[in-house]
């Protein structure tokens, strides 16, 4: 076997330390599994390859996915397109953030400690609560646990989901709520596309433990957070809000404030690449009551035998390394380095950024939204409020239309055909609109759409 | 001048902080601004209190000075046990950023993103012939995740078959992840006994194993570093009852290309990507723990599968058998283009080396410590190697001193009172991707705290010096949390 670049041990070196043990050959080592068992012929993989073709090969694959211009992109639901400065990566890319493992040992990993504590803090800031943890895998799954946390505080068997949630997410939190005895129902919309809050209070007339609404909803519209929260509080429920875009919050007040108790979603939007749907990493943030609750890691302050402050992972009785199956999740390994480039993108963007970015955001909607309505055969179905996507009805399906302006190199929203069966909203199209969509592609996409009627 | 020096504590962005600063420019808009139909201000907030305004400069010099505070695996060995600390090929980073694949919308149409599924169906295709399954799924985020997703497909098998069954039986030498993850599974967890050798105690199994247990949730090898020899046996026990295999395969680094799970009479199992496949750990993720099946739990898989259609590929969401979806999207899809560069940078024959090299590393660590360091199991060694701290008794000094004085001589730490069965245990992982050099300086760091331990225990006890930052006060901090700033007592 010829030496391998990743491997700095030399033949003769790989002979003396088999020696040192005692071995005759490398066969040896593996005399601990039974003969039968051993693998004789060699794995069916591809390889090996020398860097520059493993480039060559991988770019040549990379290659294969035919990508219209990302200026002429509208797709949303669940991923956001947005430009992260330079700084991002370039600081992410540095190796004692990324091949590092979880802080175990404070002394030697503050680095990625006071980086989640000043991610924690930022999550807090922009969310209007008291407690955030280190990061989730992404939204749909933080979502399940979110549901769970608030089961754990104050059970009932029952949960209350808004109809305008992300149809995935619902999907995942079907999956893991499956087996833990609680029953999901959900509760519709009004008219103008917004959650209807006397369906919510009807639906919260028999006991649940958390009522959850997504905001803004899987449609683009915002939500009457105080309402919501009213109704809840009145119920004596948990109010969790579910935000799958956070650069909303650069914009929308923040839903604690408004009476959420837990607010969670998908941090993906905050610098982190579409990169095919992941790694992204979910956020999860809530009032103090929910502290002993949480799952997750979570950093805390300290001081050191000379009285420095310093961080460390806390309140790990939570956590199943200590209490196994009693545990309030079993995730161990979450998305350390998104959350990172979350808060180093939150930093670099600051408090005039992001806000300015959010409005931004909002302006261009309003300007596609604007010019969609006035495309021959197409209308906007859904007057409620929105920031950076909105719904418009075609002349024809929605896949049609995807199918005819992907000739034309744009990649025009997502279908709401390919989640919801419902032949109303066969002609329905999901159009996210961000910074990187000049007016001219904005304009484009409102002439194409204007001539399928 | 502190703010200088390399050990110096950094503030916090929001001691950083100064009003008016600005570190990004949004560029001019495009489009008219919003008249008539602008947000209602009920909507909208016009402050984040305390949010950071930082310079670009301000924001680079922080975190560079931030990442300078952490030990990374390319600074040295970082023996972790279980947790597969290999170096991370650069060439990854490279081909993961490629524009094809980094800025590929998951809600892309198939059909532009043939690439994205060739991949997906490469990587799926390596990892069955790697470890002997028939089909994998690349959805779960972590191995957790991919625990609890095997053991839901295992909960619709019996489902299936007419009763979901009440039981994981998972041995004490277990991770936490494997109970935490059967219990979200719906199932009661017990626990069965090590032997001597550390292994899963095959009688017990077999006078436990009945018509209510569902799986046995195995590591292999497990914990202590050693191949369940029994495993075969232990298959067949369960097999015969109607139970299920699940084998976690965390410790895969050990055998790859000299054995596979699916010969082994495993039914179900998930790898971590970011062990056996040197995708980086990120100080703390992301991860991606694939689930690997042999072909009776396939209708089990989480929705959608990739699917080969003459030339082209497919998502097949239409699987009614299916325990769903365990997560948005397709899965860690940036770590499966790391881990997929890593085989072809390997081939066959380089993965044989890789497994081979780790499991020589360890048992050399092993051979040159194990006179000194109290090996509370003899049993031969792959991967890793446990020792504990009962040589020490005499001393005072503990694991924890060992591992906190380890710093001191420029490494981290192995993994420390894990596993639970090894009172004191160190558990020592070295990979496959040290020098001879690397592992002596480890041994002789480890020889010479052993002595100090004898001459002046005070100082291992009060260890570590050299750090930024010494020992924690860790029960302080979770008795009063403060687990974000707040600014000052003025409220800044």
């Amino acid at each position: 076997m010829a030496a391998h670049r990743y491997l700095p041990l030399s033949d003769a070196e790989r002979e003396d330390m088999l020696r040192a043990i005692g071995l005759a050959s490398a066969g040896d080592l593996f005399a601990s599994i039974p003969e039968r068992l051993r693998l004789r012929g060699a794995l069916d993989v591809p390889g090996p390859l020398a860097e520059m073709d493993l480039v060559a090969e991988m770019a040549a694959r990379a290659g294969e996915n035919l990508l219209p211009d990302p200026r002429a992109q509208f797709l949303g639901a669940g991923a956001y397109r947005h430009f992260a400065p330079s700084v991002v990566d370039h600081l992410i890319s540095r190796t004692e953030f990324y091949s590092s493992y979880t802080p175990y040992q404070p002394e030697i990993s503050q680095g990625t400690l006071q980086a989640v504590f000043e991610y924690q803090t930022l999550i807090c800031q922009l969310t209007g609560l008291d407690l955030s943890n280190a990061s989730m895998y992404e939204g749909a799954s933080t979502l399940a646990e979110g549901i769970l946390m608030a089961e754990r505080a104050s059970p009932s068997g029952r949960v209350v989901l808004s109809d305008r949630l992300h149809p995935e997410y619902v999907q995942v939190v079907r999956t893991h709520l499956a087996n833990m005895g609680i029953a999901i129902e959900s509760f519709g919309h009004g008219k103008d596309g917004a959650a209807d809050s006397a369906a919510a209070r009807q639906a919260l007339e028999r006991k649940a433990s958390s009522l959850v609404v997504q905001h803004p909803n899987f449609f683009g519209c915002l939500e009457e957070i105080e309402a919501l929260a009213a109704v809840a509080r009145q119920a004596g429920t948990t109010l969790i809000v579910v935000m799958t875009e956070p650069l909303a919050l650069g914009l929308l007040k923040p839903p604690g404030e408004q009476g959420a108790d837990i607010v969670l979603g998908e941090g993906q939007g905050f610098g982190v690449p579409l990169s095919y749907g992941g790694p992204y990493l979910g956020f999860l943030a809530a009032r103090q009551s929910f502290l002993r609750q949480m799952p997750g890691r979570i950093v805390g302050e300290a001081r050191d035998v000379d009285g420095r402050r310093g961080y460390v992972l806390t309140l790990s009785t939570r956590e199943q390394h200590i209490r196994r199956e009693k545990a309030t999740s079993n995730i161990c390994t979450n998305e350390g380095l998104c959350a990172l480039t979350a808060a180093i993108f939150m930093a670099a963007l600051g408090k005039s950024g992001i806000m300015e970015l959010a409005r931004h955001n909002r302006a261009k909607a309003a300007y596609a939204r604007q010019r969609l309505a006035e495309a021959r055969g197409c209308s906007i179905p859904y007057a409620a409020p929105f920031f950076n996507e909105f719904v418009v009805r075609l002349p024809v399906p929605a896949e049609t239309a995807v199918q005819r302006l992907a000739e034309r190199g744009l990649a025009c929203g997502v279908p709401l055909s390919r989640y919801l069966p419902d032949p109303a909203q066969q002609r329905d199209l999901l159009v996210c609109v961000t910074e990187v969509n000049p007016r001219g592609e904005i304009d484009r996409l409102a002439d194409e759409l204007g001539r399928l009627a | 001048m502190d703010a200088r020096s390399l050990r110096a504590p950094e503030s916090l962005l929001f001691e950083v902080s100064r009003r008016g600063r600005r570190g990004f420019d949004v560029p001019p808009l495009d489009v008219p601004q919003e008249s008539g139909q602008a947000l209602d201000a009920r909507y909208t907030r016009q402050d984040i209190d305390g949010f950071p305004e930082l310079s670009e400069v301000d924001v680079v010099r922080h975190y560079t000075r931030l990442s300078r505070l952490n030990y990374a695996i390319d600074l040295g060995l970082y023996p972790l046990g279980s947790c597969t600390m290999k170096y991370n090929p650069k060439v990854n980073e490279r081909v993961a950023r490629l524009p094809g694949f980094a800025d590929a919308h998951p809600q892309l149409a198939e059909s532009m993103v043939q690439g994205c599924l060739r991949l997906m169906h490469s990587l799926e295709r390596a990892l069955c012939a790697i470890c002997g399954m028939d089909r994998f799924t690349l959805q779960p985020a972590a191995g957790a995740q991919g625990e609890q997703t095997g053991i839901l497909m295992v909960r619709a098998y019996h489902q299936e078959r007419g009763d979901a069954r009440r039981v994981v039986l998972i041995p004490d030498s277990a991770h936490g992840t494997n109970p935490a993850s059967a219990h979200l599974a719906g199932y009661r967890v017990e626990q069965v006994a090590s032997n001597e050798r550390g292994c899963v105690d095959l009688g017990a199994l077999r006078r436990r194993v009945g018509p209510d247990v569902a799986v046995l949730m195995l590591t292999n090898p497990n914990t202590l570093g050693v191949f369940e020899g029994e495993i075969e046996e232990v298959a067949r026990a369960l097999h015969d009852k109607g139970a299920l295999l699940y084998m976690d395969g965390a410790n895969l680094n050990a055998f790859v290309g000299q054995a596979r799970p699916g010969d082994m009479g495993v039914d179900v199992h998930h790898l971590n990507l970011h062990k056996t496949f040197s995708t980086p750990h990120g100080g703390g993720g992301p991860g991606s723990g694939p689930v690997g099946v042999k072909r009776s739990l396939e209708p089990f898989l989480p929705v959608p599968t990739v699917e080969r259609e003459g030339e082209r590929l497919r998502f097949q969401h239409d699987r009614p058998k299916s325990v769903g979806k365990i997560r948005s999207f397709h899965g860690n899809f940036g770590m499966f283009v790391r881990a997929y560069a890593f085989i072809l940078a390997h081939g066959p024959e380089g993965l044989k080396r890789m497994s081979e090299t780790a499991v020589l590393n360890a048992n050399y660590l092993r051979k040159r410590l194990e006179g000194t360091y109290h090996l509370p199991y003899d049993s031969p060694s792959l991967h890793e190697v446990v020792f504990s701290d009962k040589n020490l008794e005499e001393t005072g000094v503990r694991t924890l001193d060992v591992a906190k004085r380890l710093m001191d001589y420029g490494f981290h730490p192995p993994t420390i009172y894990f596993p639970l069965i090894v009172r004191g245990a160190l558990m020592i992982e070295p990979t496959e991707t040290e020098s001879r050099q690397e592992l002596d300086a480890f041994v002789e760091a480890m020889l010479a705290i052993d002595a100090e331990a004898r001459r002046d225990p005070e100082l291992v006890q009060k260890a570590p010096h050299t750090t930024p930052i010494r020992r924690l006060d860790e029960t302080a901090a979770a008795r009063t949390p403060v687990l974000r700033w707040r600014g000052d007592a003025a409220g800044s």
